[in-house]
C-alpha cells in the first residue's frame, strides 16, 4: 500500500498519542484525580487512527463511552481534553461534559457519548447535512460490539443505506459488551455480515492492523463521498484495560492477554515500516519523545487551570431562556 | 400597514408556516412517517401528495421536493435522531412524530442527545430542531394515540416545549419554532386541526414565552392549555351571564414559562384556576399551581385549583373518554368554589 511519508508520520504519532494519553489517565485516575469513571481505548489505536486517516475537519465523527481515541485521532486538542478530564474551566467542554461527553464539534468531534447505540441516528444526521446541502462531507460513526445489538444502530443502518447517506459505519469489535463475549450477545458469526440486511458493503477488518483499516476505511469513505452511501466495517481487537478503570477483567482469559499484546497495533506498525524502510528508528523514536512531552504538559496545564465557577452550572443549557428559570427558586 | 387576513384552519396555518419557512432558510429539511405521501410512487409530486396523517404537510413536497421533504421509514428513534444530528452540523429540521404517544421508542434522542448536547460540549453546539407532534383525546383513539404528554418534556432542562391553542397563535408560534435555536418540541391538538380563524398572511413570529390573555376579567384567572383554551372560554362565556367576570390566559408556551402573565393576573383576580388536559402528576398544572403558591401567595385569596385529566391512561369508549377530558362544566364547578 502506498501510503505518503508523512501520513504515516501522522498515523504513527497519532496512535502513541492515544496510548500514552490513555496510560496517563489510567495514572491520574488511580491517583484519585479524576471525578467521575473513565473508559480507556488503549489497544484499539488502530481503529480511529485507520479511519480518521482519511478524514478532514470538516468530516463528522460520532463516537461512544470510550470516546477518547476517536478524539484524538480527529485532531481535537490534547489540553483541552485532559483539562476536561480534570473537570477544569479550561476543558473542551468547559467541565460540563467530562469523559463521556467529550466533544469538539469544530473539530467535526460530535461527541463521547453515555448512551450505547446513542451515536448511529446522529452520524445519519450529519451524512443527511452533506447530502441535503451537496458537499462532499461525510460521516464516520464509530460503535462497539455492543452497540451492535441496540435498535437505533440497526435503525440508523436502514435510513442510512435508503437514503444513500454518507456514513461509514465502524464497529468496533473489543470482543466485550462489557463483560459479556460478543460470541454470547450476537447471533450472527460476524457483525460485519449483518451490512447485507441494509444492502451495503460489510468488511471483517483485522483492527490491531492500521494498515488494513486503513485500506477498508478508505474504500468506504471514498464510496461516501461518490454519494455511493454507507458502508459498515467491523473492526475486530482487544481493549488493553477493563470496561471502565476498576474493573477487575475477570472475564479474559490469560492466552487472550497473551494475544493482545503479541498483536499490539503500535508495535506491528513499528515493525512493518522499519522492515520496509518507511521511517527509521530516529524519526519514531522522535515521536514517542515529543508525544511524551505534549502528554506531560496537557496534565501540568490541566493541573493548574481553574475549577469552574460553580453558578457555571447554568449557564449553555440554551441558546435563549430566561436565566431566572434556569435557577434554584431560593 | 394593514396586513390581509383571511379565515384558514389550523391545520392551513401549520402547513402555511412550514411553507413559509422551508422557502425562505435553505436549511430547513422536513422529515416524518408519509409526510410527503407515497416516497417512491413516481406520481405523487405532481398531484400534490397526502400529507401524511396529521395533513399538516400536505403538498410541500410538490414545491421543495424528496431531497427537503423526506418519508421515513417507521423508525423513529432513527429520524428524530439523523434530525439532532443535522441540526449540530448545521440544517434546521423540522421532524413529525405522528402521535406524542410515541415518545417512547425515541425518547433517548430526544433528551440525552439533543436536549442535552448543547450543555455538554459546554455550549460549543445548538441544536436547532423542531419536532412537531400531535396531542389530545376526543378521538377515540385510546391508549396509546390519545395523551398530551407535555409535561414529560417541559420537565426536561435544553427543550422548549410548545402547545397552540388558535390557527393564528400556530403560524407565529410555529415560524418562530423553526427559527429558534434550541431544540422546541411543538405539539398539535388533533381537535383543533379544522378549527378556523382569523391568520395573517405572510411572515410573522410570535415570541416563545408569551401567553396570550385571551379574555380579559377581573374575578378569576384561568390559565389554559392548547384545546383546554377553548374548555375554558366556553366556560367564562356561561358564567358571564351570572356576571362572573373570568380571565383567561392562554400559556402557548409552556417551557419557558411566563410566569410573569400568571402572577400579573393573579395580582388582579387573586383566584387561580388552572385548566390542563395532562395526567396530574408532576405536570404543568401542579408547577403552575406551585408557581402561585410560592410566589403569588399574599394575592391568593382562594385555593389554586387544577381542572386535569385524571391519572390514568386515555380509555377508549366514548362515555369513559368524556369523562375524562376536563369539560367546561367541571372547569365552571371549580371557579364556583374559588369565587
Amino acid at each position: 500500500m502506498d501510503i505518503p511519508k508523512e501520513k504515516l508520520r501522522w498515523i504513527y504519532e497519532r496512535m502513541v498519542m492515544i496510548r500514552r494519553f490513555e496510560d496517563r489517565v489510567a495514572q491520574e485516575f488511580a491517583a484519585g484525580k479524576l471525578p467521575g469513571f473513565v473508559h480507556l481505548y488503549a489497544g484499539e489505536e488502530a481503529i480511529a487512527v485507520g479511519v480518521c486517516a482519511h478524514l478532514t475537519d470538516r468530516d463528522y465523527i460520532t463516537s461512544t463511552h470510550r470516546g477518547h481515541g476517536h478524539c484524538i485521532a480527529k485532531g481535537v486538542d490534547v489540553r483541552s481534553m485532559m483539562a476536561e478530564l480534570f473537570g477544569r474551566s479550561t476543558g473542551a467542554c468547559k467541565g460540563k461534559g467530562g469523559s463521556m461527553h467529550i466533544a469538539d464539534v469544530d473539530k467535526g468531534m460530535l461527541g463521547a457519548n453515555g448512551i450505547v447505540g446513542g451515536g448511529p441516528p446522529l452520524a445519519c444526521g450529519a451524512g443527511l447535512m452533506a447530502k441535503v446541502k451537496g458537499t462532499d462531507q461525510v460521516a464516520a460513526c464509530f460503535f462497539g460490539d455492543g452497540a451492535a445489538e441496540q435498535g437505533t444502530t440497526h435503525e440508523a443502518m436502514n435510513l442510512a443505506a435508503i437514503w444513500k447517506l454518507p456514513v461509514i459505519f465502524v464497529c468496533e469489535n473489543n470482543l466485550y459488551a462489557e463483560s459479556t463475549p460478543w460470541t454470547y450477545h450476537c447471533a450472527a458469526s460476524d457483525i460485519a455480515s449483518r451490512a447485507a440486511a441494509y444492502d451495503m458493503p460489510g468488511v471483517l477488518v483485522d483492527g490491531t492492523d492500521v494498515f488494513a483499516v486503513y485500506e477498508a476505511a478508505g474504500e468506504a469513505v471514498a464510496r461516501a463521498r461518490r454519494g455511493e452511501g454507507p458502508s459498515l466495517l467491523e473492526c475486530r481487537g482487544f481493549r488493553y484495560y477493563g470496561h471502565f478503570q476498576g474493573d477487575a477483567v475477570t472475564y479474559r482469559t490469560s492466552e487472550e492477554e497473551e494475544e493482545c499484546r503479541r498483536r499490539d497495533p503500535i508495535e506491528r506498525f513499528r515493525q512493518t515500516v522499519l522492515s520496509q524502510g518507511l521511517l527509521t528508528e530516529d524519526e519514531l523514536n522522535a515521536i514517542d519523545e515529543s508525544v511524551a512531552r505534549e502528554i506531560e504538559e496537557a496534565v501540568r496545564d490541566a493541573e493548574s487551570s481553574p475549577m469552574p465557577s460553580p453558578a457555571e452550572c447554568l449557564t449553555d443549557v440554551y441558546v435563549d431562556y430566561p436565566a431566572a428559570q434556569l435557577a434554584f427558586r431560593h | 400597514m394593514v396586513v390581509a387576513t383571511r379565515v384558514i384552519s389550523y391545520r392551513e396555518a401549520l402547513n402555511e408556516a412550514i411553507r413559509l419557512e422551508t422557502r425562505r432558510d435553505p436549511t430547513v429539511v422536513i422529515m416524518g412517517e408519509d409526510i410527503a405521501g407515497g416516497a417512491g410512487i413516481g406520481h405523487i409530486e405532481s398531484v400534490g401528495a397526502w400529507g401524511g396523517v396529521l395533513g399538516v404537510t400536505k403538498s410541500l413536497v410538490s414545491e421543495f421536493g424528496r431531497q427537503r421533504v423526506l418519508d421515513t421509514p417507521i423508525s423513529e428513534a432513527g429520524f428524530i435522531g439523523a434530525a439532532v444530528g443535522a441540526a449540530v452540523t448545521g440544517l434546521r429540521p423540522i421532524a413529525e412524530l405522528m402521535f406524542v404517544d410515541f415518545f417512547g421508542v425515541c425518547m433517548d434522542q430526544i433528551f440525552n442527545q439533543g436536549a442535552k448536547l448543547r450543555y455538554m460540549f459546554g455550549g460549543k453546539a445548538k441544536v436547532p430542531m423542531v419536532i412537531r407532534t400531535m396531542i389530545g383525546a376526543g378521538f377515540g383513539a385510546a391508549g396509546q394515540h390519545s395523551g398530551c404528554h407535555y409535561s414529560v418534556f417541559t420537565h426536561m432542562p435544553g427543550l422548549k416545549t410548545v402547545a397552540p391553542a388558535t390557527p393564528y397563535d400556530a403560524k407565529g408560534l410555529l415560524i418562530a419554532a423553526i427559527r429558534d435555536d434550541d431544540p422546541v418540541i411543538f405539539f398539535e391538538h388533533k381537535l383543533l386541526y379544522d378549527t378556523t380563524g382569523e391568520v395573517a398572511e405572510g411572515e410573522y413570529v410570535i415570541p416563545l414565552g408569551k401567553a396570550d390573555v385571551k379574555r380579559e376579567g377581573s374575578a378569576v384567572t384561568v390559565v389554559a392549555i392548547a384545546r383546554m383554551v377553548h374548555v375554558a372560554m366556553e366556560a367564562a362565556a356561561r358564567l358571564a351571564g351570572e356576571g362572573i367576570d373570568v380571565e383567561v390566559i392562554d400559556l402557548r408556551t409552556l417551557s419557558p414559562l411566563d410566569e410573569e402573565a400568571i402572577l400579573e393576573s393573579l395580582a388582579k383576580t387573586r383566584r387561580l384556576v388552572v385548566v390542563d388536559e395532562d395526567n396530574p402528576r408532576c405536570s404543568v398544572a401542579a408547577d403552575i399551581a406551585a408557581l402561585a403558591v410560592d410566589q403569588g401567595f399574599d394575592y391568593l385569596d382562594a385555593p389554586v385549583k387544577m381542572v386535569t385529566a385524571p391519572h390514568t391512561p386515555v380509555p377508549f369508549s366514548p362515555s369513559m373518554e368524556q369523562f375524562y377530558i376536563p369539560s367546561p362544566q367541571r372547569v365552571i364547578d371549580a371557579i364556583r368554589e374559588v369565587v
